[in-house]
Order: C-alpha cells, then structure tokens, then sequence
C-alpha cells in the first residue's frame, strides 16, 4: 500500500484494514494449499499398483515437458488429460504402449527399472498434485 | 461460496506484493520431503532434484515457478514435438478475444504459444469450438477444471494469474483508469 500523507480519518485507515484483511485470506489459501508439497504436475497413477504389491507410480510432469512437448503424449501416445482415465497395464508398457513407447531401453531407460516409477510413499490416491490444485468442486 | 472465494483469489491476485512474499523462487521441495517420493527407495538417488533442473529456466513465481513459454522461446529447452516419424505437426497463429468476463478485462487466448506446446485436438472439439465464441466458457467451471481449468491450475500456470488470461483492458478502463498495474 502507498503511503498516505493525509494521517486523519477513513482515508488512510480503510487500506489499512484491507491490507489486515488480504493477509488474513493469504494466510486461510496457504493453510488450504500446505499439504501439498509435491512440485507442481507431479501425477499419482495407482490405480493397480499398490493391488498388485507395488509401490503408486510417480509421473512429473516438470521432469518430462523439458524434454517432449505435451501433444507428444497426449495426442500421440493417446494420455488422455484426466488423470486415470487411462487404464495402463505393466504388460502395455512392457509391449511399448503408454510409458513404454520411450521406456523401452532406446529411447530412455527401460521397464527393468522398477523402482525409479513405481517411487511412491504407500497409500497415495491417483490424482495430479502441486500446490495449486483445481481438480473438482471445492478441491482448489 | 465458491463465488466469495473466487473474488478473495482476485483480491489477492491483483496485490502484486502479496503474490511476490507466496512464492520465492528458491522454493523447490526436495524428492524425499515432498509427500510422494518414498525417501527409503533407493532409486530415489538416480531421479533429478526439481530445483537442479528448474532454477536454470526463467524463474516465474507459481507452478514450476518456470516461466515456460519463455523458456521454450529462448530455446532453453528443446522438446520434442514427435516421436513418430510422419506425425503432422500442426501450429497456428492467432488470438482470439473472448469479451464475455463481466467486470475483469477481456481474455486473449494465444494460439501461437498454445499450439507450440499441444496439438488441436488437445482442445478442438471436445473442450473448444472452432469458432470464436461459440463455447460457453465461464469461470466456475474454469476453477472446477473445465475449458482452459483442465491445464490450468494443473499442469500450466495456476488460475490465480488472473491478468495473464484477462489481458485486455476494454475502453475507457485500464492501468490509468483503474489504478491497476
Ligand atoms: C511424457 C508424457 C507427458 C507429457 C510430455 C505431458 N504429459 Fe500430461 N499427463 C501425462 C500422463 C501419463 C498423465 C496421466 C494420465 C492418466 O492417468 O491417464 C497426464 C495428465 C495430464 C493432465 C490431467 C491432469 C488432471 O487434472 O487430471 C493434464 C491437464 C495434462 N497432463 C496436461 C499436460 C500439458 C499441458 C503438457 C505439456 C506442457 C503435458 N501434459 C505433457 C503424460 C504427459
Ligand atoms: C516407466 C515406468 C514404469 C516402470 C519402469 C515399471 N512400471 Fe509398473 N507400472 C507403471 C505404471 C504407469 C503403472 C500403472 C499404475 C497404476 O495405475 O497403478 C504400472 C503398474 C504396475 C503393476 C500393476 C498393474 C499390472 O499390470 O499388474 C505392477 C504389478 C507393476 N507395474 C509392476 C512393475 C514391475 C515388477 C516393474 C519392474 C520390472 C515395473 N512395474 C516397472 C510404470 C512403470
Ligand atoms: C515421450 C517419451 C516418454 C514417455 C511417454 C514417458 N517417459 Fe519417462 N522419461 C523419458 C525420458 C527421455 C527420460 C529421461 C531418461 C534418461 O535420463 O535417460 C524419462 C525419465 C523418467 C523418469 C526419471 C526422471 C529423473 O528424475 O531422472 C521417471 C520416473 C519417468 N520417466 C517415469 C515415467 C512414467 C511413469 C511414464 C508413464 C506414465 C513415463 N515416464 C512416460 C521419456 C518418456
Ligand atoms: C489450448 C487449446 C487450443 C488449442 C491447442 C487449439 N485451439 Fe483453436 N481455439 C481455442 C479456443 C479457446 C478458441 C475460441 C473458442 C471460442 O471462443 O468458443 C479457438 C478457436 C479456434 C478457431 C476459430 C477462430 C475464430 O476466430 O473464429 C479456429 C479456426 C481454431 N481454433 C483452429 C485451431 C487449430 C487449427 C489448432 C491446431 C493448430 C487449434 N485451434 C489449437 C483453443 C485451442
Ligand atoms: C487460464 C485463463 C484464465 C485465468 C487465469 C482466469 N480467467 Fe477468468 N475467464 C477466463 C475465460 C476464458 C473466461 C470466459 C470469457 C468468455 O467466454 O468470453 C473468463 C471469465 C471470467 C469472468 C466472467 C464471469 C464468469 O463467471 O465467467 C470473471 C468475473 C473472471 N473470469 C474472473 C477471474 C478472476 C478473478 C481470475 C483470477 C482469480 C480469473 N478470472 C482467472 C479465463 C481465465
Ligand atoms: C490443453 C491445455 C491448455 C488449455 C485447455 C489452455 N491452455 Fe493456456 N497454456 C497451456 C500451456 C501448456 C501453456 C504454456 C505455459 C505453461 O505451461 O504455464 C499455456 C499458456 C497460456 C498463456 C501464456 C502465453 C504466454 O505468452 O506466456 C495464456 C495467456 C493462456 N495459456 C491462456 C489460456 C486461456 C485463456 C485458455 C482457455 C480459453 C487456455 N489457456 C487453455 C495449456 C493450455
């Protein structure tokens, strides 16, 4: 807020209050937003995995659009932009649908690696993370 | 209720200080800290650290906190458009004005900057029409993640930038008139 020369009456104490105000809703967003760490995108695929015995899969988006643009993925692999609208078997990755049309041991580092994508803490729910959701009524 | 919190995001949004204290742009979470990576993998040391890879790009204070467009501009990155040979790559140039934002100033949606990142059919015709005017966007249900709400506020700067999308100042309004920067 700029300062105001005129120090008496409602002019200078109205901007004052609002200020008070903003922070008190700044503060009620971060608390909203804190517990969602992960960067950015990052995706949540676990919709088998954890059923089958292994960790969710982490998928960060920040790591692959450095390096492929989005309609790579979703317009030629098919990724539909809904988060588990994809139905993504390991058997397709392996056979170089999904993920394995560039994990494949070519073009980047292939299925064999487990551990580098199915890299979830236990229990997460597929979903798209980062600190500014806007998933769903009320989720943003 | 969603309509008071959608007009404490503007009131917030149009303060740039405010916006500027959120959000240094130092602040990477590390792997093992950030809710999802399990820190007892030992992949774990093999994946990138977000804030090695991301301080390099220009710094934006949301999302990634990387300026994307300006990246892909400056050719800091490089990605790829295809990855199979014979793919059509389709870009256009072009914006459309959409007027319909009731007291905030116009929408100027980009197709150049747009189309660079996506293909048409990212968009046409099951989010957008063809035809300038003829989708019944509104901003509800942008912030519940329809129309330009499916990237953004997921994967594409955040919907509290408001002023990147309502760029354009109808007549008689404006920085001047409104006192807005
Ligand atoms: C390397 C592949 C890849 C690239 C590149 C990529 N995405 Fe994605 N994206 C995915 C995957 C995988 C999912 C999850 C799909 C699923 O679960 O069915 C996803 C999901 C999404 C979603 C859904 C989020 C939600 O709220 O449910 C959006 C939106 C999205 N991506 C946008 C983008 C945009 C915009 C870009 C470019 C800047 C991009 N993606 C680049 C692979 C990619
Ligand atoms: C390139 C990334 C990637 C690698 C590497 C990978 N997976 Fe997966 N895996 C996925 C994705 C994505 C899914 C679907 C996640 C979901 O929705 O639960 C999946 C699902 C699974 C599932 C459950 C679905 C099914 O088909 O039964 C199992 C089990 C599985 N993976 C085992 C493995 C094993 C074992 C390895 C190592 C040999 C491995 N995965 C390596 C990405 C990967
Ligand atoms: C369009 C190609 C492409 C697709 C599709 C793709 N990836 Fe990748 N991914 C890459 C490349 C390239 C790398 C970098 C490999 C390297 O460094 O050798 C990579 C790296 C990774 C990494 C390691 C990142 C790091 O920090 O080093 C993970 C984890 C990963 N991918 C997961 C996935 C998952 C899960 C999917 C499917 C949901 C997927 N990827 C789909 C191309 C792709
Ligand atoms: C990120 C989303 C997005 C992408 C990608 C996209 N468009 Fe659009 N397009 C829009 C929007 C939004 C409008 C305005 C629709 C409205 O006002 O109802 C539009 C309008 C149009 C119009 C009508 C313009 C006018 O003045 O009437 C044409 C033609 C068009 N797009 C063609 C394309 C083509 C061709 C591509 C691919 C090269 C493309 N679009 C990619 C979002 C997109
Ligand atoms: C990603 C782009 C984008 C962002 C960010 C954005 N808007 Fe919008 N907004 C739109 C579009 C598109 C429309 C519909 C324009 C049309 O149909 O002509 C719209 C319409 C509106 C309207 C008109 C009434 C209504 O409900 O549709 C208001 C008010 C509005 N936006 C406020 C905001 C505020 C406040 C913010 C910041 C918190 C914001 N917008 C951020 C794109 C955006
Ligand atoms: C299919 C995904 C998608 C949709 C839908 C979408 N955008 Fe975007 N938008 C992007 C991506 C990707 C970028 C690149 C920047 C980023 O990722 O933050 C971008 C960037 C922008 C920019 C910044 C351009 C610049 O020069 O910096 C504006 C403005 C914008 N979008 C407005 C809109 C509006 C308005 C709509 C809805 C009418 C919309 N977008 C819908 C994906 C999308």
């Amino acid at each position: 807020m700029p300062a105001n020369p005129d120090i008496n009456g409602e002019t200078h104490r109205a901007p004052q209050g609002r200020t008070g105000l903003k922070k008190l809703l700044l503060v009620l967003l971060l608390c909203l937003s804190a517990p969602a760490a992960a960067e950015y995108a990052d995706v949540v695929l676990n919709k088998r995995s954890e059923a089958a015995g292994m960790p969710p899969v982490i998928f960060q988006h920040w790591f692959h659009r450095e390096r492929f643009r989005c309609k790579v993925c979703h317009s030629e692999l098919g990724f539909q932009m809904r988060v588990g609208a994809n139905d993504v078997l390991m058997t397709d990755i392996i056979d170089g649908k999904f993920c394995g049309a560039c994990h494949n041991g070519s073009l980047a580092w292939g299925p064999e690696n487990c551990e580098l994508c199915h890299s979830g803490l236990p229990g997460l729910k597929t979903g798209i993370r980062g600190d500014a959701e806007t998933r769903g009524p009320g989720r943003w | 209720m969603r309509m008071l919190a959608l007009l404490a995001l503007f009131w917030i949004a149009a303060s740039p200080q405010v916006g500027a204290e959120t959000a240094p742009a130092s602040r990477w979470q590390k792997l093992a800290e950030d809710g999802l990576h399990d820190p007892a993998n030992p992949g774990l040391a093999f994946l990138q650290e977000p804030g090695q890879a991301l301080s390099r790009l220009p710094p934006d204070v949301v999302g990634n906190r990387v300026r994307w467009v300006e990246a892909l501009r400056q050719g800091m990155i490089a990605p790829r458009a295809s990855i199979f040979p014979g793919t059509q790559i389709r870009v256009l140039d072009g914006d459309v004005i959409m007027p319909r934002t009731g007291e905030m100033p116009m929408v100027r949606f980009p197709h150049k900057q747009h189309t660079e990142w996506l293909d048409c059919s990212n968009c046409h015709e099951a989010l957008f029409k063809s035809k300038a005017g003829a989708t019944p966007v509104n901003m509800l249900e942008i912030l519940g993640g329809e129309y330009c709400g499916r990237c953004h506020g997921a994967v594409s700067f955040p919907l509290t930038e408001c002023n990147r999308c309502h760029s354009v100042w109808r007549e008689g309004t404006g920085p001047d008139h409104a006192g807005k920067p």
